[in-house]
């Protein structure tokens, strides 16, 4: 029995330009084949957890229902390479003022023209604080955020954001950054017509967009009904007749369905069928990585574990015992890619050479060794526990957390156990006010397509999803350095030696890199998984 | 008759109170902030988190909470999920749903449970007897979720009699084997209850003399043995209705049910109050009307029981 | 029968009244044949020797020469040991750090390793062997505290009706309200529960949400007994109402609670391993059956013996209880004695 999906945990990925070739799977070839166009395609789903509005959908759930009826300035493709959608131009000279052009003619699905007001309008409507959006924290780069969004605030535009006319709009920074514009596929800044903002929780129950599809069917808990939106013009055409997605309580009971064809898609293979899936379904699986990692975060502020030569010594041990890729053959049947550095190999800069990486291969006896030397800092004593923490809702969280601790234990010789939380919500509360008691499993998946993404919001001071508390100035200076450099792969270079810092102090402890195990039936061809482990539904036809 | 009926409506307003309050606590008492949760571990803008927690009223201390819940119940206000959904619809549409498929399963737990009850009773330890507690065995150690995965895999996959999910409208049919899956276990209790009670019956001097009076076996075993022995059963069964109901979380996900079970669990998995304490309250009044049938079935088959 | 018509007028459930018409039909089939036979004569064995002990004895008596009886405690015993010193019976330390490893993750059983390894790579005959105690403790322990508490609010409920009947009967239905799992989850999150956590607090869990069960089945088993004519006998001969609860109704009230309570065991055990599941059940380091069957869900495909071990254990701890609990009853069931 599978109780809750992941979710919760499971956030939407946003946007990553990036080099997806090598890695793609067997998959690629088979786009863009013939196939028939009349078929209505059943896919699995979770229930949406919000109205469907741009700037509160968070989850995968009503993410890719979103992604599928909207459209913003850029789109992405397979290899996760922007496209542009209603973007014309998207031009700065300093990466902190741009001026954005929209294609004119374009139109919601009741007819009325997007405009430059529509993405203006939108991204207020997000970021003000008396609409309690939950990506609204997307918008915070923009100039005169911090005023709309504050407690009580009663300003609803952003000084930052100016319409020129009806197809330009200029949009300015509180400060340079250089990626900007690869956030801009993301879900929080797609356009809105006028009808939403009139009742918005009408309007997020029967969503009018722009996007390849329109939502005409949303019965809650049972499935939700695209048909294809003929006014639509744009490079994410539908080549079927429409989008079933049926919600499932578990991946599971939708991977019955699938083996008997009651299901066309299956986004996501269950951990109970992993060693089988492929002889189950043959040529009709795929195994496609996305932008994506998994991590172990030791906070800063257990004993024997600050941010001092003790400390970088344990950690430095414990990384070094992990055995990462025996895990990934055994539980995860190779399903996953040893990570090499803190981000993910599809980003533009990636490099699995980054000084001081190798702390990440394992060494059963360089760990010990590792280990002795802290304790000759500081003894730790055989009664000591050291605990991973993770949340039961996740599937396949307890299968890995315990295999991590069994080879600390059997490694180190210490007494490591993996500490079960009820629910993501009980796990976030107790990290979140750090009061953990022992390391606990983190994950990032890409908002947009730079290394920074995986860096800046996870380990900066202070910084947003900062769990350890990790502080350091010489790491901060370097993020600082990275974003203002105008040129990409100059930015990328600082952003890993900003890397090799994070390697000495070992803030989190990758393990892997994400990659999703999916599946179809044999009613459907064209199956081909994007960059962030969603199928690329509008591509898929009947057989 | 009627007094004591309306009597046990009466009751009903203090049972309500005590189960909500109680839950409305519990909820309220468990660790973890619901708002912060909905983040999925992404940053949560401080105005917005303040700006949710002041909507859902999470900020008041919890008698504040809870008045303001009874308040709103007057005008059957059950409050909003956090998905923003009126708790009221998500009722209206899980209810019906496992009402289904809780009146399924107890049918088939309590036709089957008699049926093979009094057989194993009546031949008590022969083959027959140990053939069902075997089955009850099997039933009582291997855990929901393999049997119900094995009977979705061959009646679903591998037969294909049955499609292995239940579609939306999850018609009485289609709920026919996770009802099945959901009965199995309390069909062992049903089973050795009526088994037990018809072997303590089946010497009773009534008997006797029932068969001593000519009446044949058939007659005697239906009308004067089952009959004397069904009060721990309807017991149980009355017992077991609430929590067919609400706790059908396995047996939901196996099939895809979109039933009250998952709805729970999901609501806890969230601390989301108002769907918990909602949930609750509907369970308590069904089984303080299961328990008046209950009560109401004791006097019908046993004639010394009576009500004032 | 004198007493009957005016038979405890002040309790919610009188017993009915001479009444003309079909119903008298039922009257003749309770009322004829008890007068001579054993329930009498057990009220009268009472009132002979004056020790309320007598019924037990007897019981124990015909018990001890009952081969079911004799099985299911060499059994129980025998499961006994294996909880309390599982060292007897495998050399190797499931808790040791050297335990589990993943290079032996779902290898079949081989020389030392009778039941093979699970996906951790842990041995699973040691780990089943050592699981013993946790779940036992939970089966055992959460059945004792939920017969005894909801036996005990149920038989006065049942037995006293009125407003006690209504007091007790309406409390329980507040805590069932939240079925068992889904309260257990609950309330074993609350930092009381969430900081201690051990066998204890699932046992108390377990309880807590359990007991308006077996207070429902004792209340309906001792309704129907408070009317025997043996007890109506008793009380004629001068026994007081409480000591006519706990001398005659009571143990005639027993097969039900029995039967519920033994499957309750099974059940209860089985619950430890989906709160475990569910991460609020025993702390990590504590092995149980449970625990090892709900990690079994996973790899049902791939390595089905990693469910069939620890369930196997299970299976025949609950069929020996169940042995007993039927052993039990037979005897304490005069009627059955004679007549078997």
């Amino acid at each position: 029995m599978r109780y809750s999906h992941a979710s919760k945990a499971v956030v939407l990925s946003a946007a990553l330009a990036l080099t997806l070739s090598a890695c793609g799977g067997g998959s690629n070839e088979t786009a863009g084949g013939e196939g028939d166009g009349s078929y209505v395609v059943t896919a699995n789903t979770t229930e949406p957890q919000n109205g469907l509005l741009p700037a509160n959908t968070n989850e995968v759930g009503g993410g890719r229902v979103m992604d599928l009826i909207f459209t913003g300035l850029v789109s992405y493709d397979a290899k996760g390479a922007p496209v542009n959608e209603l973007a014309e131009s998207i031009e700065t000279e300093d990466s902190q003022n741009y001026t954005i052009k929209l294609k004119a003619g374009h139109t919601f699905s009741d007819g009325s023209p997007v405009t430059a007001a529509s993405f203006v309008d939108a991204w207020n409507f997000g970021a003000a604080a008396k609409n309690a959006q939950l990506n609204s924290y997307f918008f915070e780069s923009i100039k005169g955020f911090d005023e709309v969004n504050k407690e009580g605030s009663k300003k609803e535009e952003m000084e930052g954001l100016k319409v020129v006319d009806d197809t330009t709009f200029t949009v300015e920074l509180s400060q340079p950054e250089s990626d900007f514009p690869l956030r801009l596929g993301y879900t929080a800044f797609m356009p809105l017509p006028e009808a939403a903002f009139e009742d918005p929780k009408a309007f997020g129950e029967k969503p009018i967009g722009n996007g390849p599809y329109t939502l005409t069917e949303w019965n809650h808990d049972v499935n939700l009904k695209l048909d294809v939106n003929e006014s639509y013009d744009g490079p994410r055409k539908a080549a079927n007749a429409g989008i079933d997605f049926k919600v499932y309580q578990s991946t599971d009971s939708a991977y019955s369905d699938l083996q008997s064809n009651n299901l066309d898609v299956l986004d996501q293979i269950p951990p109970s069928q992993l060693a089988s899936y492929e002889s189950d379904l043959g040529d009709r699986s795929v195994n496609s990585p996305y932008a994506g990692n998994a991590t172990i975060t030791i906070p800063g502020y257990l004993d024997h574990f600050k941010q001092d030569e003790e400390g970088n010594l344990r950690r430095a041990a414990i990384s070094r015992a992990i055995d990462r890729q025996l895990i990934i053959d055994k539980v995860y049947q190779g399903g996953k890619v040893k990570a090499d550095d803190f981000t993910a190999p599809v980003l533009e800069g990636y490099s699995a050479d980054v000084p001081g990486s190798e702390v990440l291969d394992f060494d059963g006896a360089e760990a010990k060794k590792l280990w002795e030397q802290a304790d000759e800092i500081s003894k730790w004593e055989s009664g000591d526990e050291f605990s991973v923490g993770y949340n039961v809702d996740g599937a396949g969280n307890k299968e890995y957390v315990e295999a991590v601790v069994n080879q600390l234990k059997s490694n180190l010789g210490i007494n490591a156990v993996a500490q079960p939380f009820s629910s993501f919500k009980e796990l976030r509360e107790k990290v979140t006010s750090y009061k953990m008691t022992g390391a606990f499993r983190t994950g990032w998946q890409a908002d947009y397509p730079s290394l920074y993404n995986f860096l800046g919001p996870l380990f900066g001071t202070g910084a947003g999803s900062n769990d350890g508390k990790y502080s350091s100035k010489e790491f901060d200076d370097k993020l600082a350095e990275g974003l203002s450099a105008t040129d990409p792969a100059e930015g990328a270079k600082i952003f890993n030696e900003a890397q090799e810092i994070l390697f000495k102090d070992l803030p989190a402890i990758p393990l892997w890199y994400q990659a999703v195990q999916g599946g179809w039936s044999e009613n459907v061809d064209n199956v081909e998984f994007g960059w962030n482990g969603v199928p690329m539904y509008q591509q898929i036809t009947g057989k | 008759m009627l007094s004591f009926t309306l009597k046990r409506i009466v009751q009903l307003i203090p049972v309500f109170i005590g189960a909500t309050l109680l839950v409305y606590f519990l909820v309220f008492a468990t660790p973890g902030n619901p708002i912060a949760a909905l983040s999925g571990g992404k940053p949560m803008s401080p105005a917005t988190e303040a700006a949710l927690t002041a909507q859902y009223n999470l900020d008041k201390p919890f008698w504040v909470q809870y008045g303001l819940y009874l308040k709103n119940l007057v005008t059957l206000d059950l409050g909003t999920s956090f998905s923003g959904q009126e708790v009221r619809d998500l009722l209206a549409r899980a209810f019906p749903v496992t009402a289904r498929l809780a009146i399924l399963a107890l049918l088939i737990e309590s036709v089957f449970g008699i049926i093979f009850g009094v057989i194993a009773g009546m031949r008590k330890g022969k083959l027959f007897d140990s053939t069902v507690l075997i089955a009850s065995l099997l039933v009582i150690a291997v855990p929901t979720f393999v049997l119900g995965f094995l009977l979705q895999y061959v009646v679903g996959v591998k037969l294909e009699w049955a499609k292995p999910t239940v579609s939306g409208s999850a018609t009485w049919g289609e709920l026919i084997l996770p009802a099945l899956v959901l009965g199995l276990v309390s069909l062992a209790y049903v089973l050795r209850l009526t088994r037990t009670s018809i072997i303590e019956n089946k010497t009773a001097d009534y008997v006797r003399t029932a068969t001593a009076k000519g009446l044949s076996r058939n007659r005697v075993v239906t009308v004067h043995i089952l009959r004397n022995s069904l009060i721990p059963v309807v017991t149980y069964l009355g017992a077991d209705l609430g929590a067919l109901m609400g706790g059908a979380i396995v047996t939901e996900g196996i099939f895809n049910v979109p039933g009250v079970g998952h709805l729970l669990y999901q609501a806890i998995q969230k601390g989301e109050t108002p769907t918990v304490v909602a949930v609750v309250g509907v369970l308590v009044i069904v089984f303080v009307i299961a328990n008046l049938i209950v009560d109401m079935l004791y006097a019908l088959l046993d004639p010394r029981i009576r009500y004032a | 029968m004198p007493e009957n018509q005016n038979f405890n007028p002040e309790d919610g459930l009188p017993i009915r009244n001479t009444r003309a018409g079909k119903v008298s039909k039922y009257k003749i089939e309770h009322y004829v044949a008890p007068l001579e036979e054993t329930p009498l004569q057990a009220v009268d064995s009472v009132k002979e020797t004056g020790k309320p002990l007598s019924m037990w004895a007897e019981a124990w008596r015909s018990l001890r020469k009952q081969p079911l009886f004799i099985i299911s405690t060499l059994l129980i015993i025998a499961v006994m040991v294996v909880a309390a010193f599982p060292q007897l019976f495998t050399s190797i330390d499931p808790t040791g750090n050297q335990a589990c490893l993943l290079e032996n993750s779902n290898e079949p059983a081989r020389q030392g390793h009778i039941m093979g390894f699970n996906l951790q790579g842990c041995d699973i005959y040691a780990r089943t062997i050592y699981g013993t105690r946790a779940s036992l403790l939970v089966g055992v322990f959460t059945t004792l505290i939920v017969v005894l508490l909801g036996g005990a609010i149920g038989a006065l409920a049942g037995y006293y009706g009125g407003w006690i009947d209504t007091i007790l009967a309406r409390l329980g239905d507040i805590f069932f309200a939240l079925p068992l799992i889904l309260g257990a989850i609950i309330v074993m999150q609350l930092p009381a529960f969430r900081e201690n956590r051990s066998v204890w607090t699932v046992i108390i869990t377990l309880a807590i949400f359990g007991w308006p069960q077996l207070a429902r089945i004792t209340r309906g088993a001792v309704i129907e007994a408070r009317n025997a004519d043996f007890v109506k006998a008793s009380r004629a001969l001068g026994l007081s109402k409480f000591s006519a609860l706990v001398k005659h109704v009571i143990p005639n009230s027993l097969a039900p609670i029995i039967v519920v309570a033994t499957v309750n065991l099974g059940v209860y055990i089985v619950a430890e391993a989906t709160l475990s599941f569910l991460g609020v059940g025993l702390p990590p380091d504590v092995m149980s059956w449970g625990n090892d069957i709900s990690s079994a869900r996973t790899q049902l495909r791939n390595n089905p013996t990693m469910l069939m071990w620890p369930a196997l254990f299970l299976s025949v701890t609950v069929l020996s209880f169940i042995m007993l609990g039927d052993a039990v009853r037979d005897a304490l069931d005069p009627k059955a004695r004679k007549g078997a």
